[in-house]
């Protein structure tokens, strides 16, 4: 399995958190509500043991914020 | 405290005099027909030359040219980044929007010279086949551009589009959006504009300087391009130079002068002033003790700043750093195109827990010492999480401040201003 990377789009992004519950392990909330990678910006890498979760926060996340490519 | 009081908007390049030193001089390029009008470009540079898009690519990757509007990235990729499938399809945008408002020199460029803007533009869609071609440039200089086009056969395909005046108008994806919907938003940079810009057809946004150098490479070629500035800062580069008591001035110059060179040659006394801004809001401060640093990305990179688009501003003796890089970053919040969270919640924040470092000797008594270390973690938390890069210039600028001035900042957080003692 090759890298993923997962892309968010903040323009669509108004911190519903859904993300940051499936992949607490990669995402944590800033004190805004907005997810967070520690050291990464918009676009971060996804371990292969976390893109199972990735892919139900791309598909569920109410505002279609994230991309997995 | 002597306040060197900064209003953004006030100090706009549309309310104010541009004085360009006039005597011409060995680096004296972009300026040479000495006025705006059409024969005189032609008399001085003769008609465009002919190049297939391989040559021109080439010959812009030998010139070394970086773009001219602030991120510095090579002139030679853009062009080489389109599909060559997509060519005649491709649209390509002169951005003369110049939203940063410490920046004079596009405005100045396409009042002085404007035909060879034009002519780069031409240049480069007859050597890719491109379609459409458009000017974006703000108020002032759509009267400069206007009567340029109006001069010229060969740019009546070349439609004119007016910039708003905010500091994000010039981002590549907002000058797009502009043209294309009225509304200069930056979107969300997952799709490059290479692929699929204005109406889904791939799209070059260059700065005028850029294609106007583009123009020079193309008539005389790589080697007569570095004939001047250095080997990682090659060509002339325009340069918008202010300091407080000077006049404004644009001037052009060989790449890699120092910093102190680069005043002198503005008629800036560098005595008279305890540091600069280089590159403009999004930049970072270099104290006076550093003047000697060449304006080159690699011996800048150390202070948070680069050559980016060209802007030198002069800090007076006297006036608290503090205070005045509290109110860029103020200024800078309040430009936020207030589309992505982590900018539209964190410079606000950013912002005025830096005013408040900035307030201290008036607010009788020390502060809390994790004040600067607040400042940091938000400039850190805003960081690379927008669609564009406001967010990220505007921590840069806040974090060159925090390392520039740390004494400042001590003394701030011991309840007084270095400055204002002196």
């Amino acid at each position: 399995m090759t890298e993923k990377s997962l892309h968010i789009d903040w323009i669509a992004c108004d911190g519903r958190g859904l993300c940051t519950e499936l992949l607490s392990e990669l995402l944590e909330r800033d004190e805004w509500g907005y997810p967070r990678a520690l050291g990464y910006g918009s676009d971060v890498p996804v371990p292969r043991q976390l893109q199972d979760a990735a892919r139900d926060a791309v598909a569920l996340c109410p505002r279609l914020a994230l991309t997995l490519s | 405290m002597n306040a060197q009081t900064i209003n953004p908007q006030s100090l706009n390049s549309q309310s104010l005099p541009v004085t360009t030193t006039r005597q011409t001089t060995s680096s004296d390029r972009l300026f040479l027909a000495g006025g705006p009008g059409f024969a005189q470009h032609r008399q001085v540079f003769g008609p465009l030359p002919s190049l297939s898009s391989a040559q021109l690519i080439d010959e812009l990757r030998a010139s070394g040219l970086a773009g001219r509007g602030g991120s510095g990235f090579p002139a030679w990729r853009k062009l080489a980044a389109l599909d060559p499938a997509a060519r005649g399809r491709s649209v390509i945008i002169a951005n003369g929007a110049e939203g940063e408002p410490m920046s004079a020199k596009d405005a100045t460029l396409l009042a002085r010279a404007p035909h060879l803007v034009i002519d780069g533009l031409l240049l480069a869609a007859a050597s890719l086949g491109s379609g459409d071609l458009y000017l974006y440039c703000s108020g002032t200089a759509l009267d400069a551009a206007r009567r340029a086009l109006d001069e010229r056969e060969d740019a009546r395909r070349i439609q004119l589009r007016e910039a708003p005046e905010t500091f994000i108008s010039g981002e590549a994806s907002a000058v797009v959006r502009s043209i294309e919907k009225g509304v200069a938003l930056p979107r969300d940079h997952r799709k490059r504009l290479t692929e699929a810009g204005l109406g889904g057809r791939p799209t070059l946004v260059h700065n005028v300087e850029t294609l106007a150098q583009v123009a020079l490479v193309a008539r005389y070629g790589a080697h007569w391009f570095r004939s001047q500035g250095v080997d990682d800062e090659s060509g002339t580069r325009l340069l918008t130079v202010r300091a407080p008591g000077n006049e404004l001035r644009v001037i052009e110059v060989p790449g890699g002068i120092t910093i102190d060179d680069a005043l002198r040659r503005a008629r800036v006394d560098p005595a008279s002033l305890s540091a600069v801004l280089v590159g403009g809001y999004h930049g970072g401060w270099v104290p006076a003790q550093a003047f000697g640093t060449p304006l080159t990305r690699d011996r800048l990179a150390p202070f948070g700043a680069s050559p980016g688009a060209g802007i030198v501003m002069g800090l007076a003796k006297g006036s608290c750093p503090i205070q005045v890089s509290a109110q860029i970053a103020s200024y800078l919040a309040g430009q936020s195109a207030r589309q992505c969270g982590p900018c539209v919640n964190g410079l606000p924040k950013m912002a005025e827990t830096l005013s408040r470092l900035a307030g201290s000797h008036s607010a009788g008594g020390p502060l809390p010492a994790t004040l600067a270390q607040e400042v940091r973690r938000l400039a850190h938390i805003v960081t690379g999480r927008g669609s564009c890069h406001h967010p990220d210039g505007t921590a840069q600028l806040v974090l060159s401040t925090l390392s520039t001035f740390a004494s400042d900042v001590d003394a701030h957080l011991a309840g007084h201003c270095e400055e204002a003692r002196a």
